[in-house]
């Protein structure tokens, strides 16, 4: 009986204990953060970039960022919950969004993505063809063969098979899908009033899958599928992809470069703005910003200027020094008008309405 | 009670007595905190459902549209995905559990056979459902879809019936485990009367074990039920998730636990986020009728 009490007060003292520690940990969490260290949180496609680009800050600077890539969605509620220094996402805040959040938040982009669309045929070693109007009629299920007229007139000397289409598309909500639904939106009357563009819609045909990997794992395994992943995960995984044909009528290779000139066009002075279905001659079509997301007005729940000078010189930092790192990580570095709106974007931020940088 | 503390009344006794009443009002406590905890779950669910309620009302339960663009939510299709494979995966594991279960139980109790087995179908339980998920897509999907080949259907390999045997073959410990202890359980005097009056183990098994256990075989298979409805990872990565009502049951379809992992995530909505709760709430609701109506059937039956 004696042990047995030892052991109960023993294992109540570890019960308090454990208690105790998880509430140092929750005040811990609920703190603002000491004056080195800077917090994000988004976006999971821009993680890879962020990792490197922040570890090099570290290093020369002594500011450590910590970033957390819980989705474009979790980034845009911690930034809406002031918890965070910066958000990052893969696609602009949206009407509701930004009624929630209430006061002025500045979009600076980072560096492209892209979008490819990647297919399984066996027997062929050519990249094909794909026109946007022919995409979308995949993608909508009214293209049901490979053999299909339209698609063999524009893919002439390439042996394509005559096997049934097979769409597979993501199953959970990703900026990929945001951006290819915004492109077929764009380039299909029809993509948009039935379907429309979102992280995540009601897709009229196909299969999904939970991830890229998912994506791409229907993909190679089933003869005669197609599906879009993000251009990253294509290289890195040896993906076949599609040439696809841009607004000025080319054919154009998904490839960090075609992705970065995508951006080189005339940008507005946010940068809110999807630059799928391009302007530009040599981009790829269905290409986007990632951003990083500031509150304009950084003197907001008792910020000291010094934070908000040390926000502002990492965000300068990201687009000039840290764009270096992009292309080794298979990113696209932002084009040259993209930077020139990100620097503007950047020196609008005030603090007690005076300009910061 | 009484008597034997006076009798043990001695140096420590007070100390003893404070303890002891310390010890069963902290499980008390314990204990409470459980209740406390599912009923704010619950409560939880019902306060973050309600702008979904507030703006789609019941039409939410039959709805076959789930189209996130539009804000136009119906969860027909999940409910019914959800119910298909629970139902076919306990059709499935049925003849394995209760074959297991009197294998073990009764014909070979003992020994390192028996051993080896019971070990083997309890790891079937540890093993991590995302790894079920790996192993369906990369084993099972292929054999389906060659099978579907033959049989003339569209060869998509996964969907509802591949979920279901996934599923099938993670909840067949649960049944398992709880009808051979059951079996266990059955007095030898019952069963050697039954030997003596010339009954053959067939007959044995059928007159005297089954009616003896049948109780604890359907909470065995009642457990089974509620893992495979609330089973996410190894679902998703296997049922096609596509929001349309399936036709058949190679059909692509989506489960409840499925959509709410897959989208929860970037959920940018309010109406969305709350839906997706909402599809929590009526997933929790499912659980809990089908375990009061276990726990009907089984009253019954012990009652007989």
């Amino acid at each position: 009986m004696k042990k047995f009490l030892k052991t109960f007060k023993q294992s109540l003292a570890a019960a308090a204990l454990v208690i105790i520690a998880m509430a140092g940990i929750l005040t811990k969490a609920k703190a603002q953060a000491d004056d080195k260290t800077i917090l994000g949180a988004g976006s999971s496609f821009i993680n890879p970039l962020y990792s490197k680009i922040f570890a090099d800050y570290n290093q020369k600077t002594g500011i450590q960022v910590n970033y957390q890539s819980i989705g474009s969605g979790g980034g845009i509620l911690q930034l809406t919950n002031k918890t965070i220094d910066f958000g990052a996402s893969d696609g602009p805040l949206n009407d509701e969004q930004t009624t929630k959040i209430g006061v002025p938040v500045l979009h600076i982009p980072q560096a492209s993505g892209a979008v490819v669309i990647t297919y399984n045929l066996p027997g062929n070693n050519n990249l094909i063809n794909l026109t946007p109007d022919i995409i979308a009629d995949i993608f909508l299920g009214n293209i049901k063969t490979w053999n299909d007229p339209r698609i063999i007139s524009i893919n002439k000397g390439v042996d394509i098979p005559a096997f049934p289409i097979l769409v597979a598309h993501r199953s959970d909500g990703s900026g990929t899908t945001n951006i290819f639904t915004n492109y077929l939106s764009k380039v299909s009357p029809d993509w948009k009033t039935k379907v429309g563009s979102g992280g995540a819609v009601n897709w009229p045909a196909g299969l999904g899958g939970k991830g890229s990997e998912g994506v791409s794992g229907l993909v190679k395994q089933t003869p005669g599928a197609i599906g879009y992943v993000e251009l990253i995960y294509a290289l890195q995984n040896k993906l076949d992809y599609a040439k696809i044909k841009n607004k000025k009528g080319k054919f154009i290779v998904p490839s960090i470069a075609s992705v970065t000139s995508a951006g080189n066009v005339k940008l507005p002075d946010d940068s809110k703005i999807f630059i799928t279905d391009t302007d530009a001659p040599d981009g790829y079509p269905i290409s986007g910003f990632t951003w990083a997301l500031i509150y304009k007005e950084q003197n907001y729940n008792g910020r000291s200027m010094d934070r908000a000078t040390k926000l502002m010189k990492l965000m300068w930092w990201n687009i000039h020094e840290g764009q270096q790192f992009a292309e080794p990580l298979n990113y696209s570095p932002l084009s040259k008008e993209a930077l020139k709106v990100a620097e503007k974007i950047l020196k609008s931020a005030t603090y007690n309405g005076k300009s910061i940088l | 009670m009484d008597d034997i503390k006076i009798v043990r009344k001695g140096k420590n006794s007070n100390g003893q007595i404070r303890a002891e009443s310390l010890f069963k009002r902290s499980l008390v406590v314990i204990g409470a905190a459980m209740v406390i905890l599912v009923f704010g779950i619950l409560l939880t669910l019902i306060i973050e459902s309600i702008p979904s309620i507030k703006s789609l009302g019941l039409k939410y339960l039959w709805g076959k549209t789930w189209d996130p663009v539009n804000n136009v939510y119906g969860a027909a299709p999940f409910l019914l995905g959800t119910v298909l494979t629970s139902f076919l995966a306990l059709i499935i594991s049925i003849p394995f559990s209760f074959a297991i279960a009197v294998y073990l139980g009764e014909y070979n109790p003992k020994g390192w056979l028996s051993n080896f087995l019971k070990n083997t179908v309890e790891l079937i339980a540890a093993v991590p459902s995302v790894i079920y998920g790996f192993w369906g897509l990369l084993v099972l999907v292929p054999l389906v879809r060659s099978m579907e080949l033959k049989l003339g259907i569209l060869p998509y390999g996964i969907g509802i019936f591949t979920a279901s045997l996934i599923l099938a073959i993670m909840i067949i410990p649960y049944a398992a485990s709880l009808g051979r202890e059951m079996i266990r359980l059955v007095p030898s005097p019952l069963k050697e009367a039954a030997y003596s009056l010339g009954a053959t183990r067939y007959e044995v098994l059928k007159n005297v074990i089954l009616p003896y256990t049948k109780s604890g075989l359907f909470a065995g298979i009642l457990l089974s039920l509620g893992r495979a409805l609330g089973e996410t990872m190894a679902v998703t990565m296997v049922i096609g998730n596509t929001s349309l009502i399936p036709t058949n049951i190679f059909a692509p379809g989506n489960t409840m636990a499925s959509v709410i992992a897959n989208e929860f995530t970037e959920a940018d909505h309010a109406v969305y986020l709350s839906a997706l709760i909402e599809l929590g709430l009526v997933l929790f609701l499912v659980t809990v009728v089908i375990n009061m109506i276990g726990k009907r059937i089984i009253k019954r039956f012990t009652n007989e």
